[in-house]
């Protein structure tokens, strides 16, 4: 039996603040309360939740840039945060992320080629086997070998999510964590990049932990979805039903908030 | 304004003329045979000054290397450990700007005797912790941005990090602040020098000129005034060498040319 | 005689790469208590337009056309006499909470400030307002937490703190600048009800500029759609979404990815991206990207065209159009 492709088992994430009196203990955050999913390889998950819910914490720690306050997470079988830091940074090819913001997560002082083939020059690729990628991967997102001299402040914002995917596929991931990655983007961009996505999806083979607050953006690639709400998983199943018949109020709520697109009689 | 710049620039180094010292003509004013005039002992002013400015660019390069390279390292050190170290450094860093920076340099001098070495290690070691803190207070700012998450996404480490993703993005700021401390460092120097604990003669300075044009004041006032514009001329060279060095590495100003 | 009349306000600025018009010909009016919506995407100049309306335009920005509020020309107005009008007779609010309040004052003085600043009035007259407005949009316990700090407060409470601001000296227009788009989609639906409620409660004109099409649907009665800085389609807000009648306006529609859609169904999209201002075509705005582009497209600016009551729209194209405007009718028959 194959171990599934991620499995995060009881997250439990506390954050605390710095002191307010002397006399009593620190208050604490509980950003994430014991959190468990699991993701097969080929069917993406979606984390639906609102500001507050821990979405970007968990994110955070199932790319092990953080470490849980218990609990594990688990790629293909092996615990992230109990691996040895040379085998992590191995195991990092299986596992990329793309993040919201296309105007932070690209370093302004950096060639795109170099941005994009950092995460296989960090596997300790050589330049020709990064140039070559580079360009395969520029030309996969819809853009040109020769974008690959200019600067990220060359480029529209739609165009810099997919630098960023780019660079998130060089080194054929198996999994990409996606933080909200067309949030910041026009309605036609968005449109744009989400079909890039699916395209990616069957082309690659790739499987999306995609976070989104926007139910139809995750509905469009995802095979599962979580609701998380504080911390907590409030909701999970197939989007199909959870949109025809969420359960749990919040995730009713949280339909009901969403303008439809139709003007009242 | 690179223009300006670079004429300012190149007033500097046309320095290494004349050197001569003729005591016969003694206190003569600006003259064909010399632009500024003689000083006391019958040297040409207008040598004198350009010469003096190899001290100055000396002691305000070395200087402010010391503090950049140090001080930098320092900064970056401390931001990329965070925690503990930080504190630490910066403690010293603060422990170093409790004293006036004129106050300490003379009491390098003071205690390890006078001369141009000395003068440019006490100017260097007092700028280390204001490069210490600008860079790691940049080098922060840079290290919660993203990309710089998206870096250690792929595994790359604090060293590497820092290389390629902190120092560039901080480049600006520390040049900036470099012109303006070698700015500084000159006019420390200078002030040393008056003082009698920089330079040593025969070796001309700016800041000396400045003191023996003192008692002279009522014979030959342009004497004093010749090394004053030099300092003045320097200073404000060096802080438009810095603003053109500025945009020239930002990538985003570059596309205007 | 409508509240706010602009007629073919044109509006160039410097860029780096030399004069661009970032508003073109752009003509609409809102009636006293009328409420309007402005759609379009970044670069389209919806901000830019309200922004002219406020006088906040960039340095060396050049307005060409008429901006008429109650009858009074508002282009020709300097600066002090704009300053007169902001926060009296126009109130904004803008997309970021976090940044619209000033942090190191309370919020009580911020929301009091209006009131003094155009009513003359003193320190406790207008506290005495300002609580009442803070408890008017919903922030508990008013009267205390007037004293408080805005980092105090939840994004969803600047938010209303703003709206409070705003609305101090009563205006009779409001203009919202995307004022949801930053917050989370269960509170959007709170601070646009709360929006709502005030505009019909105090009888104030709206205008409600936003790239989401659910939130124009639900609170505004006509809207204009905008593309490069021209109005491409502009009518009753029913109107535009039963009728797409311009390429971009369906495109826009399309585009969305909708609750009903099935998964692995390709999002419908505009191909291409939005020129920049300085590239934009000097025919129609839209021509290259537009699937129905022909070589006048590029040359001529497009009238607008009436296709509907009070619906028109900008394209020279339309004739083309019809044939797929009645299979998507036929399609939405049941």
């Amino acid at each position: 039996m194959n171990a599934p492709l991620l499995q995060v088992d009881k997250l439990v994430r506390d954050y605390t603040l710095p002191r307010e009196k002397l006399t009593q203990p620190p208050p604490k955050v509980h950003a994430l309360r014991g959190v468990s999913f699991t993701i097969e390889a080929g069917r993406s998950l979606g984390i639906v939740g609102e500001s507050g819910s821990g979405k970007s914490t968990l994110a955070r720690i199932v790319m092990a840039l953080d470490a849980p306050t218990s609990g594990t997470v688990r790629l293909l079988g092996r615990d992230l945060n109990a691996l040895p830091r040379e085998e992590l940074r191995q195991a990092r090819r299986d596992f990329q992320m793309v993040f919201q913001d296309p105007y932070g997560s690209l370093d302004p002082r950096q060639t795109v080629g170099r941005i994009v083939a950092e995460p296989l020059a960090a596997q300790g690729a050589t330049r020709e086997e990064q140039r070559a990628r580079s360009i395969e991967v520029l030309e996969s997102v819809g853009l040109r070998a020769s974008d690959a001299a200019k600067f990220p402040h060359e480029f529209s914002g739609g165009q810099r999510q997919r630098i960023a995917i780019a660079r998130a596929l060089i080194t054929r991931p198996k999994l990409i964590v996606a933080d909200e990655p067309v949030s910041a983007l026009d309605v036609s961009v968005q449109a744009q990049v989400l079909n890039l996505m699916q395209d990616l999806q069957a082309q690659f083979g790739v499987t999306y932990m995609l976070i989104s607050h926007d139910l139809a953006v995750v509905r469009h690639l995802c095979d599962d979805v979580c609701v998380l709400r504080e911390g907590t998983i409030v909701e999970q199943g197939p989007p199909e039903r959870l949109f025809r018949a969420a359960q749990h109020p919040y995730t009713r709520a949280l339909l009901a908030a969403v303008p439809r697109a139709e003007p009242p009689e | 304004m690179c223009l300006v710049a670079a004429a300012l620039l190149s007033f500097f180094w046309t320095p290494y003329s004349v050197y001569d010292v003729d005591m016969a003509a003694k206190l003569q004013p600006a003259s064909s045979a010399h632009w500024f005039g003689t000083d006391a002992f019958g040297r040409d002013v207008a040598s004198l000054i350009l010469v003096g400015s190899r001290a100055s660019i000396a002691v305000g390069v070395i200087a402010v290397s010391i503090g950049l390279v140090i001080g930098t390292a320092l900064g970056l050190f401390a931001s990329a450990k965070r925690g503990w170290w930080e504190e630490v450094i910066m403690r010293i860093a603060d422990f170093g700007f409790a004293f006036p920076a004129i106050l300490s340099a003379i009491m390098f001098t003071a205690v390890f005797g006078p001369g141009m070495v000395n003068a440019i290690i006490a100017i260097g070691i007092y700028n280390i912790p204001t490069f210490a803190r600008i860079t790691r207070a940049s080098a922060n700012a840079v290290w919660s941005r993203e990309f710089v998450m998206a870096a250690r996404a792929c595994g790359k480490g604090a060293f590497a990090i820092t290389i390629e993703h902190v120092l560039p993005n901080i480049a600006s700021v520390l040049i900036v602040q470099a012109t303006i401390r070698f700015a500084i460092a000159i006019l420390a120097e200078a002030a040393l020098s008056y003082l009698g604990l920089g330079t040593q003669p025969p070796q001309p300075s700016w800041g000396r000129m400045l003191a023996e044009a003192q008692t002279l004041m009522f014979q030959a006032p342009m004497l004093a005034v010749y090394p004053g514009v030099a300092i003045a001329l320097a200073v404000m060279g060096l802080n438009l060498l810095g603003d053109g060095l500025r945009d020239i590495f930002d990538p985003r100003l570059a596309r205007k040319r | 005689m409508a509240l706010l009349e602009v007629e073919q306000l044109t509006v160039t600025l410097q860029t780096q790469r030399g004069p661009a018009r970032a508003i073109r010909d752009v003509s609409f009016a809102v009636d006293t208590a009328g409420t309007l919506g402005i759609v379009g995407e970044s670069g389209s100049g919806k901000s830019m337009t309200a922004m002219a309306i406020m006088g906040l335009l960039p340095e060396g920005a050049k307005v060409e056309g008429s901006i008429r509020l109650g009858g009074e020309e508002l282009t020709t107005k300097t600066d002090r006499e704009m300053n007169a009008i902001r926060g009296n007779r126009i109130g904004m609010i803008f997309q970021e909470p976090m940044t619209a309040l000033n942090p190191v004052h309370t919020i009580g003085k911020q929301v009091a400030e209006p009131l003094r600043l155009h009513r003359g009035m003193n320190a406790v007259d207008a506290r005495k307002k300002a609580i009442a407005l803070l408890d008017r949009v919903g922030i508990p316990d008013a009267a205390r937490r007037a004293d408080a700090y805005p980092h105090q407060f939840s994004g969803g409470q600047r938010q209303r703190i703003t709206i409070a601001m705003a609305l101090a000296c009563e205006p009779s227009l409001l203009i919202a600048d995307e004022p949801t788009t930053a917050l989370d989609v269960t509170i959007q639906k709170q601070i646009l009800e709360l929006i709502a409620g005030l505009v019909e409660e105090r009888r104030m004109a709206l205008m409600l500029i936003s790239h989401d099409l659910g939130v124009i649907a639900q609170n505004v009665q006509r809207m204009l759609v905008m593309y490069g800085g021209s109005v491409v389609e502009d009518g009753s807000t029913r109107s535009v979404f039963a009728n797409r009648m311009h390429p971009y306006t369906m495109g826009l529609f399309d585009a969305r990815p909708a609750l009903g859609t099935p998964k692995g169904a390709k999002l419908a999209t505009i191909p291409g991206t939005v020129p920049e201002l300085a590239d934009l075509p000097s025919g129609c705005t839209f021509a290259g990207r537009c699937a129905f582009t022909i070589a006048e497209c590029h040359t001529t600016v497009p009238p607008p065209i009436e296709v509907g009551l009070g619906h028109h729209a900008r394209c020279i194209r339309l004739d083309a159009l019809t044939p797929t405007l009645s299979r998507r009718e036929r399609e939405q028959q049941p």
